[in-house]
């Protein structure tokens, strides 16, 4: 986890990435947010932190991640495609690179209670996991209607042991958890800890959760390298909800101006249809989860509810340093319906035999809009696995008969 | 002079701050609840300005902004509403408060000009950070004379009370417990301590305890060791469960009750 000294896209001294992030929170939640500012960076670089966390990334995460030939994609699109298999961690997604990390920083705080959000419910699936290792009292607040329509995640957290609390506020989906999880660690300021699932929320968030995600792009650079003898490709391709798997495939990259950085955001029904998650597209600069970045909102400054046929990219946000990337141009921003995400997911299964998640799939949809060259190379962080949409690819099964 | 700073010369104790979210239960109700708060004796009114995720706000005070919203409630229509009320016989100090992204869409600059226009004498905006506000808003907030409120909690440590207490100059607003807004707080040997220990710190400011104060016995021991109290989510819930025809004596019965 080494880092660059200094860099335009890194969090600066002061918690900002440009005029983004910050930690805009309540007072309520300052001495947390202050007591983990102070000591996040001390704690995760202790080398004694640093042992176990790599010790449970690979015994328990199973990393490093292969980093995958996809030979049929490669011939189809004529150009040559690696597929970082964050897909094949243990429970199912990159979500648990972060929840390891930060369940181990709260440790170290002496917490004893973990309150999570969770959307589609894989991180809070992963924050169960981690909770029922360490043995912590474990509380997800997940939207009355992802409830219903994510059962097994929320089965599976049960079953681990968490309790999933249904946030029945607002439109009742991932931004509400996400307020609910806050107003749980506003009651309980001293003992919780709370674990954010991607690089949102105040600082020191984002970047913390950005350094549990890096190693993502740190293992591609040293699997890039063996298996082609450069360890840059031209292309890293990700999609972004809030954006952990994004910024932790781009995060070594970020200074070498030679690898493009593409994000993929949810188009949803279409950009301009008023069913969209397309934030870069339609939002603007504001104020959310605490942190300045740029969020959908109606006119009057009041968020405006997301759609996306993935309930992973469904957050009216993203993180401020992605917020950053899009405003210097450094990382292009995408935007993929739900279509040509399904489309996607589905040539991936039938050309490489693997089922990705419906968030993953929105990257994979980037392959025909990037015009890679035959003798470049494309990485795309294949962030998750498609179990857990099985039901929304099913409806869909007779239109790829 | 400004109104609040007026209030707090004359007024050292027992000050009663009523809390409402503007727009609620209907649209216009701002300005006839704004009025009957102040014929039945409240020392000063904090008007909330609705907002789609108010994570400081309990369940109560976040169903009345999300009812306000569907009202079609907006800071523009607010400023709309207190167009004219310092002329119509209002002359309660008034507060606006609410969360920054609203303020920011509106123009921090445009909207400490309608303030000044209308007649609003300070603002609290929990979510805008102590550095930020010295940074960018301090200056803007004094030209327009807009007092501004900082809020403390039981977790602020004696060295950040000091600090916010340097910059704030309405008041300061403490949190009875550990919470978000409407949380039943139990009066208890804790809250005492930790309002005489503020006492203690000698601050320059007035100081008024809120969250979980709903009735006389609250507000008494709440402000035994302060400059007085603010009233909320009851409010709220009175106004959820009174007809619009017999408001104005339920708010007039209401805040008798409490003195």
């Amino acid at each position: 986890m080494t880092i660059a000294a200094t860099s335009p896209y890194r969090v600066d001294a002061t918690g900002y990435y440009g005029p983004f992030g910050g930690a805009y929170v309540p007072e309520m939640l300052y001495p947390n947010v202050e007591e983990l500012r102070d000591n996040y960076l001390r704690i995760i670089q202790e080398p004694e932190f640093q042992r176990e966390f790599t010790q449970l990334l690979t015994d328990y995460v199973g990393r490093p991640t292969p980093l995958f030939l996809a030979r049929r994609l490669s011939a189809h699109y004529g150009t040559t495609i690696y597929l970082k298999r964050e897909d094949l961690c243990h429970t199912g997604a990159h979500k648990v690179n972060n929840t390891i990390g930060q369940i181990l920083v709260a440790k170290r705080l002496g917490k004893k209670r973990i309150v999570a959000e969770t959307g589609a419910g894989q991180h809070g699936v992963a924050t169960a996991t981690v909770c029922a290792l360490m043995g912590l009292e474990c509380i997800v607040y997940m939207g009355e209607i992802d409830i219903e329509r994510q059962k097994p995640n929320v089965d599976r957290m049960r079953m681990l042991g968490a309790k999933v609390v249904p946030a029945t506020s607002g439109s009742k989906t991932l931004k509400d958890a996400t307020n609910e999880a806050m107003r749980h660690w506003i009651s309980n300021p001293t003992d919780t800890h709370y674990i954010i699932g991607s690089v949102v929320g105040p600082h020191p968030y984002p970047d913390m959760v950005a350094r549990f995600q890096s190693v993502i792009s740190a293992e591609t650079i040293s699997q890039l390298l063996h298996q082609t003898g450069r360890g840059t490709p031209d292309f890293m391709l990700a999609c972004v909800g809030g954006g952990s798997n994004a910024a932790g495939a781009f995060y070594h990259y970020l200074d070498e101006p030679s690898v493009r950085l593409i994000a993929a955001e949810a188009a949803g029904q279409g950009v301009d249809t008023g069913h969209s998650a397309a934030t870069t597209a339609l939002g603007k600069p504001g104020i959310l989860h605490g942190a300045s970045t740029i969020l959908m909102q109606t006119e009057d400054g009041q968020v405006t509810e997301p759609y996306s046929i993935s309930a992973g990219l469904d957050y009216p946000g993203i993180g401020p340093q992605h917020a950053h990337l899009f405003a210097t141009g450094r990382a292009e921003f995408l935007s993929i319906t739900d279509k040509q995400a399904l489309d996607a997911g589905f040539q991936l299964s039938r050309l490489e035999g693997i089922i990705p998640a419906l968030e993953t799939a929105h990257a994979l949809a980037c392959l025909p809009l990037i015009g890679a060259k035959p003798d470049e190379v494309v990485v795309v962080c294949l962030s998750g696995r498609g179990d857990k949409d099985l039901a929304t690819y099913t409806k869909h099964l007779e239109e790829y008969a | 002079m400004n109104r609040l700073t007026h209030l707090f010369q004359h007024k050292t104790a027992d000050v009663l701050n009523v809390y409402f979210t503007a727009g609620f239960p209907q649209l216009n109700d701002t300005v006839p609840i704004l009025k009957a708060l102040q014929d039945a004796g409240a020392d000063l009114v904090e008007i909330g300005m609705p907002y789609s995720d108010p994570v400081a706000d309990g369940e109560t005070i976040q169903r009345s902004n999300q009812q306000a919203l569907e009202n079609g409630m907006t800071v523009a229509t607010l400023f709309k509403q207190l167009q004219g009320i310092r002329k119509q016989g209002i002359t309660v100090p008034i507060l606006l408060m609410g969360y920054l992204n609203p303020v920011v869409q509106f123009g921090v600059e445009k909207f400490c000009q309608q303030c000044q226009a209308v007649g609003v004498d300070g603002v609290i905006l929990p979510d805008l950070p102590l550095d930020v506000y010295e940074r960018e808003y301090k200056a803007l907030f004094a030209q327009h004379d807009l007092k501004v409120v900082f809020l403390v909690t039981p977790q602020t440590s004696a060295a950040r009370v000091r600090q916010l207490d340097a910059l704030a100059d309405g008041f300061i607003y403490l949190v009875a417990a550990a919470g978000t807004t409407g949380a039943q707080t139990d009066m208890n040997a804790d809250v005492d301590a930790y309002l005489s220990r503020t006492k203690a710190l000698g601050l320059r400011n007035p100081t008024l305890v809120g969250f979980g104060i709903s009735d006389a016995a609250s507000f008494a021991a709440a402000s035994r060791h302060t400059t007085g109290a603010i009233i909320g989510s009851a409010f709220i819930r009175l106004l959820q469960a009174t007809p619009a025809e017999g408001r104005e004596a339920a708010i007039r019965e209401f805040v008798r009750g409490v003195r």
